[in-house]
């Protein structure tokens, strides 16, 4: 017999599909697309993607996500932090066949906007992560200490994500990318309180 | 010489008059015309020299039009006001990226070292709304150093920008 999703499980799919799609659908309707090439457009919408898939990573880390907790929770965490890799990489690719130089000078932290520096720290946070996760067998780290490095990683990701989410003056609207990231450090900083037990350096009790 | 004793109000006053001028020159320089001695170069800004194409022509305005980059071009040093000085200008506007050659035009300074160049509205591109100007030496004979700046519009809603060179004789 398959149990019927319970209100509580609703509720919560539904609470994450309200602080997603706001976001979302003010950029895709921003007046700025009229004046922008379609390379331009992708690279800005992988920044957007971006933005809102790493709102699902604390919560499928933590298992708060209904039908998506403990195994399946943990492998959609890993597809869902390939994807916002290979955004950040479509992102930052799309930017520099807009505009060499100015992502040129972003990655050289030359640039006179500081949102690009936030954003080539978060850059290079996200790929050590995903680098991080594939050898993670590999490196044969004890699982606790890896688990610090991954969290203290996705710390820099997203105060840098944030930081350069919030400086620019782009597709996303003020008050709705504001309340995004609000959610987003919200949700990283409840998901490392509640793992802490994980991922801090054992007591002697334990 | 006359050594007059230095009391605290000479002090003061002294002291107060070279805050202000310091305020004066400093101040003046980055935002608005000023005729003042020992008037300090404008230095080229981070990103000034993004997407610039050498060489656009001298055009009476930027595409349609509707939006007004504005400036002055002084000497260095005695703040002389530069005429036939050629300033070019490009930025992303409604009507086209910074590297499209369309988005681009030069203009030249009046006798008051003033000038205005109409364009299409500026639009943010790589998260603000800006512009970018250039004096480029190789244009003007050498005269002066080559400066490139890069103004950001206070809002997106803005119909013009400002932009102020003061160049030092090479």
């Amino acid at each position: 017999m398959t149990r019927l999703p319970s209100f509580r499980a609703i509720l919560i799919w539904a609470a994450l599909a309200a602080a997603l799609v706001p976001p979302i659908a003010v950029a895709v309707t921003s007046p700025l697309l009229a004046w922008r090439e379609p390379v331009y457009i992708v690279a800005g919408f992988a920044g957007v993607v971006a933005l809102a898939l790493l709102l699902l990573q604390p919560l499928l880390a933590a298992g708060y996500l209904p039908g998506l907790r403990a195994g399946p929770g943990r492998r959609a965490h890993a597809w869902i932090g390939s994807g916002l890799a290979a955004a950040v990489g479509v992102h930052v690719g799309g930017l520099w066949l807009t505009s060499p130089p100015d992502v040129i000078d972003a990655l050289l932290f030359r640039s006179p906007t500081p949102f690009s520096a936030w954003g080539v720290i978060a850059m290079w946070a996200v790929f050590a992560t995903a680098l991080l996760a594939a050898l993670r067998r590999r490196l044969r780290l004890r699982l606790r200490v890896w688990r610090l490095i991954h969290t203290t990683l996705a710390m820099v990701v997203v105060l840098g994500t944030v930081i350069h989410a919030l400086l620019i003056e782009g597709t996303m609207g003020t008050m709705s990318k504001a309340a995004l990231c609000a959610l987003v450090v919200v949700a990283v900083a409840k998901a490392i309180f509640d793992t802490r037990s994980l991922i801090l350096p054992a007591r002697g009790k334990a | 010489m006359n050594s007059a004793p230095q009391t605290r109000r000479t002090l003061l006053m002294a002291g107060t008059s070279a805050v202000g001028v310091a305020l004066a020159t400093g101040v003046s320089g980055l935002f608005a015309p000023a005729r003042a001695q020992g008037l300090a170069p404008t230095p080229t800004m981070r990103g000034g020299a993004n997407n610039y194409l050498p060489g656009a022509p001298v055009v009476e305005r930027i595409g349609g039009g509707g939006f007004w980059m504005t400036g002055t071009v002084l000497r260095a040093g005695d703040g002389a006001p530069l005429q036939g000085v050629r300033i070019q200008i490009w930025a992303h506007t409604t009507e086209g990226h910074e590297r499209d050659p369309e988005s681009h035009g030069a203009t030249l300074t009046d006798a008051d070292g003033v000038f205005r160049m109409e364009m299409p509205q500026i639009v943010p591109t790589f998260g603000q709304p800006h512009g970018h100007l250039a004096y480029d030496a190789d244009f003007d004979g050498k005269r002066f150093e080559t400066v490139f700046l890069r103004p950001v519009m206070r809002g997106a809603s803005e119909t013009s920008l400002s932009a102020h060179f003061v160049l030092r004789p090479a």
